[in-house]
């Protein structure tokens, strides 16, 4: 196995790193087989439309052409170092930022990427099986545009083991693709990467709410004083906007759909014409929404404060100039109300163990923007129906909510009546079998599925009914 | 950051023309040690009455012991006795315990306790047989110290007593082993041991000798003949055929952050709170000749262990920040295997014996110094047999994937320096697996990094590429934990198998005693030793733990 600048594009200098050589020339192979196991399956030897980023210029970063996934170029990408940054936050804020893992901080480093990294690989497993229901060509391009770039993450953050971390590192890359999601006995870190993804409304859910996730926990390393992280993250971001757009858009021609076809059939089941009602788009939202808001870890949490107070991961727009004035944070606090002994009860937390919660506001800020513009839209066409965010407190496994029930504004109930009102709240068996009915494939150009409206516009300028995947094996 | 202290002009070489407190007088086989303490200590602040000491007392005590066995290898006993009227020794000067910092007084307590064990070594294998010849009352430190020679005379004058007044008048132990050797060595039934370690006057005459607390009593009109009788007959004319050697002054001379030796350097890098010690093999080595102590103090092993051993020292006192120390060493595998080779064909010799004895107690004193040490075995090293204990020494050992990066094991490696708890480097490092030790000590090949990561050698092996890498990014870590978990986690994990004497003086009774000058019922504000020689007595929390 040769590696080169050629079959790996990339801005590390990969041609004379001996370092990275010697652990690609192992890793690479072993990533290759993990794809073709565990990614997308039956459309490996299949011409897909996909982007490819071959340098982080403006010219460079979206290349667009046909290309067997197995093929695609996974490169290793990351923004242009500036030699004058120096820390933003933290107790560290002011000095100059680290270009090596500083060995007192090795430790949390190597988790903060381990567990990052692990999503990248695991929502591809999740997503594997998905192809064979795609309501269009267009949409199932999309779903593998996502699947590669899920894949050039995770070459991104193992770079960073390979580079930074020695040995370590390398075990930790080859963990990679060990671990699978769902798997009993090596199972994907975090609990939300181990269930599978089987619908597409699912997988809407999925890049709309839990990539945001990802967005956000980015967008905090990408504040950090360990600069190869920092920029490594910096340059995903750019990525991870598209699978944002699929899954924001996604969600949005859904409920597009369903509108139509009630303002059309007045009074009638949207089922009876291969749609998905509203009610249960409602109940996807609310599933997904509270399971991304558990990825955030505890509202008030140590490991927050250590990470933070260290210089590791930082706020979403720490540096920015215009989200934070004090970007040390070692006073204040952030209030927050849960139920103690069945009462809502005001709690303060010392800013720095926030850090979590910060996050997760900013993301629910980001998830309302969506959300305004879908019912803008709803109301545009004369719909009463509007489409709501459940409160954070809903439906939580994880943090300070998580010992209580909630109702989706918020308020304080039993377990008993959390249990009653559960099928109003969340989606049933039946109903995710009723999804999963509906989601016929399409496989004709510019075809797309009845329960959803196609998009504005196709992909690079082109057309809808362009041929966004090219089967070569029917 | 705080290094350079008072302490840090301590200086652990002496000489008897340089002596203040002790006298030593050679006479044939027959060498005796004075005590005479001047009143002036190491620093101001406290006066060393009643013949209590301070380090630089005890420094004086290991030369004394360490010119013996070198410089007069025919004497065959030594008597400690006190040059002062009346007092043989009150034990460590109190005063200067309480103006001291808590990691000076471990340290000092550390080194106090390596003296005593030194007596007992000599007494051993070295054939020179300490004995106490306690002229005046002996108390606290001052009857540790005779508890290290082989034999205790006391002077029955109605006024002389030993004791232990530690637990009653100061609220500390008793630390510089006298608890441990109480019952461990001289059987002292544990009820008595009790009572007399609460008995703040001691026990004096026959009952000291009943209970085993003394060999035997003898009046004040013949004491000095007694004792003198008693030396000859353990000295036995001694051994006038060793030639003894004369043992010049290290001077090490530093040059920026190195303090350079003659063949090892410390290198000391005060940021990152690291050092570098490193011992330089020379390309060819003498043969042992018929008398080896021909070979005199410029023999490369005593002068490089003697070196090592400065140096290690000076960073338990100079250096307190410095919490890892890498070991090094260059050289030729051939010329080291070639040494000990020699050294064991040689071991008869008196001289060649002192020399393996002494470098057993340095490999001892690493053991136990409080720093992280990681054996960096790379180009250019030489570790093996005697150098390679180094490497098994020290708590993680790192070996470079290379060419030519190879250790080996010689017969130095199968016994000849045991650690304190009486198994080798290699017994205790596999403990569970002895069939593995007897592999290893019988393989006398150069080894290569995967072979011997493949024996368990290597803790971590790593190639050129990872070796930076591996090495920075331990390092880094190791300095960023806490000094005291790493010290108890150390220690604890150093001395795996069975217990001993001395592992108990080290672990238990110092252990303890650390914890004890911690707490306030000792050193807060109404703690025994903060108010000792005040007019007030202390006021204890009396909640057990």
């Amino acid at each position: 196995m040769s590696i080169s600048s050629s079959s790996i594009p990339n801005n590390v200098d990969l041609e004379s790193n001996r370092k990275l050589q010697k652990a690609l020339v192992a890793w690479q192979p072993a990533f290759l087989e993990w794809w073709n196991d565990m990614g997308p399956r039956g459309y490996q030897q299949d011409d897909i439309y996909l982007r490819t980023a071959v340098s982080v210029d403006t010219s460079g970063w979206a290349h667009y052409d046909y290309v067997k996934m197995p093929d695609y170029r996974w490169g290793i990408f990351l923004t242009p170092s500036d030699p004058n940054r120096t820390i933003g936050f933290g107790d560290n804020k002011g000095k100059p930022v680290w270009n090596q893992v500083p060995g007192e901080y090795r430790k949390e480093l190597r988790r903060l990427i381990v567990t990052q990294c692990d999503t990248e690989p695991a929502s591809v497993e999740q997503q594997r099986l998905l192809g064979d229901s795609a309501p269009s060509l267009y949409d199932m391009r999309n779903l593998f545009q996502v699947n590669v770039e899920e894949g050039r993450h995770l070459w991104a953050m193992v770079h960073l083991l390979h580079e930074y971390f020695g040995r370590d590192g390398r075990e930790e890359a080859e963990d990679m693709l060990v671990r699978r999601s769902g798997s009993e006995d090596s199972p994907r870190i975090l609990e939300a990467f181990n269930k599978p993804i089987d619908d597409w409304l699912a997988f809407f859910c999925f890049t709309m709410f839990t990539d945001r996730d990802g967005k956000f926990q980015l967008g905090g390393l990408a504040e950090s004083a360990f600069d190869p992280l920092a920029r490594a993250t910096r340059f995903m971001l750019t990525e991870e906007a598209h699978h944002l757009f699929v899954g924001d858009s996604g969600v949005s021609r859904t409920i597009r759909k369903t509108a139509e076809l009630m303002l059309e059939h007045d009074g009638r089941d949207v089922r009876d014409f291969g749609a998905i009602p509203m009610s249960i788009i409602q109940k996807y939202i609310n599933e997904w929404y509270s399971a991304s808001q558990d990825l955030f870890g505890s509202e008030d949490s140590s490991n927050s404060a250590n990470f933070f107070a260290a210089s590791l991961k930082g706020r979403f727009g720490e540096t920015d100039g215009k989200s934070y004035d004090d970007n040390v944070a070692l006073e204040g606090c952030k209030e927050l109300q849960w139920a103690e002994n069945g009462v809502l009860t005001n709690h303060e937390i010392p800013l720095r163990r926030a850090m979590n919660l910060e996050l997760a506001d900013s993301y629910r800020r980001d998830c309302e923007k969506a959300l305004n513009r879908w019912n803008l839209n709803l109301e545009k066409m004369g719909m009463e129906k509007r489409i709501y965010l459940p409160s954070n407190r809903f439906n939580r496994s994880v943090g300070v909510f998580g010992d209580a029930h909630y109702d989706t504004k918020g308020n304080v109930i039993t377990a008993d009546d959390f249990a009653k009102k559960k099928a109003d709240w969340l989606p049933s068996q039946e109903e995710k079998d009723y999804v999963k009915s509906v989601m016929v494939p399409c496989r004709k150009p510019g075809e797309f599925a009845p329960w959803i409206t196609p998009p504005r516009k196709g992909i690079k300028g082109n057309p809808l009914d362009f041929d966004y995947v090219c089967f070569n094996q029917r | 950051m705080e290094t350079a202290t008072q302490e840090s002009l301590i200086s652990f070489e002496t000489h008897p023309s340089q002596y203040r407190h002790l006298r030593l007088e050679v006479e044939g086989p027959i060498a005796r040690i004075l005590i005479d303490n001047h009143e002036d200590g190491l620093r101001p602040g406290y006066q060393l009455k009643l013949n209590s000491y301070d380090l630089g007392v005890d420094i004086e005590l290991a030369d004394a012991i360490q010119r013996l066995r070198f410089e007069h290898p025919e004497v065959g006993s030594v008597l400690v006795t006190s040059a002062q009227e009346g007092v043989f020794s009150s034990g460590a000067n109190i005063f200067m315990l309480g103006s001291s910092a808590h990691g000076f007084k471990v340290n000092f307590c550390k080194y106090t306790n390596e003296t005593r064990l030194y007596m007992e070594d000599a007494t051993e294998f070295s054939g020179q047989t300490y004995v106490a010849g306690l002229n005046g009352i002996a108390s606290g430190g001052g009857y540790e110290l005779p508890m290290a020679c082989e034999e205790i005379y006391l002077i029955d004058d109605r006024r002389s007593a030993v004791a232990l007044p530690e637990v009653p008048y100061l609220g500390v132990l008793p630390g510089t082993g006298g608890l441990t050797r109480l019952v461990d060595k001289r059987k002292v039934r544990r009820d008595r041991a009790d009572v007399f370690s609460t008995l703040a006057e001691g026990i004096k005459g026959q009952r000291a000798k009943e209970w085993g607390l003394v060999d035997d009593v003898f009046p004040a009109s013949t004491f000095d003949e007694k004792v003198n009788e008693r030396l000859s007959e353990l000295a036995d004319g001694g051994y006038p055929n060793r030639k003894g050697i004369s043992m010049d002054a290290l001077t090490p001379v530093q040059e920026g952050d190195t303090l350079q030796y003659r063949h090892v350097s410390l290198t000391v890098n005060e940021r990152d709170r690291v050092a570098t010690l490193s011992m330089q093999v020379p390309d060819a080595l003498p043969n042992i000749p018929e008398n080896a102590s021909d070979l005199g103090a410029d023999w490369f092993p005593l002068r490089a262990f003697r070196e090592w051993d400065d140096a290690i020292l000076r960073l338990r006192f100079h250096y307190p920040e410095v919490g890892l120390v890498l070991f090094k060493t260059q050289g030729a595998l051939e010329v080291v295997r070639d040494m000990d080779e020699q050294m064991e064909a040689h071991k008869e010799d008196w001289f060649v014996r002192e020399v393996t004895l002494f470098m057993k107690r340095v490999f001892k004193r690493v053991d136990c110094t409080a720093r992280s040490f990681f054996a960096l075995i790379e180009e250019g090293s030489c570790f093996a047999g005697s150098l390679f204990e180094f490497a098994l020494a020290a708590d993680r050992i790192y070996m470079l994937e290379e060419e030519g990066v190879s250790v080996q094991l010689t017969n130095q490696n199968a016994g000849t320096f045991p650690m304190a708890n009486g198994l080798t480097r290699l017994q205790t490092r596999f403990i569970g697996d002895p069939a593995h030790v007897e592999t290893l000590v019988k393989r006398r090949e150069m080894m290569d990094t995967e072979t011997a990561d493949d024996f368990g050698l290597v803790t971590v092996a790593a190639d050129e590429i990872d070796w930076e890498d591996e090495v920075r990014l331990a390092v880094e870590e190791r300095v960023s934990l806490s000094p005291d978990s790493l010290t108890g986690m150390e220690a604890s994990l150093r001395f795996a198998g069975p217990e001993t004497m001395e592992t108990k003086i080290f672990g238990r009774l110092s252990a303890w005693q650390n914890w004890i000058f911690q707490r306030p019922n000792a050193v807060g504000e109404k703690g025994a030793i903060t108010l000792y020689g005040q007019p007030v007595n202390p006021v204890f929390d009396f909640n057990r733990t």
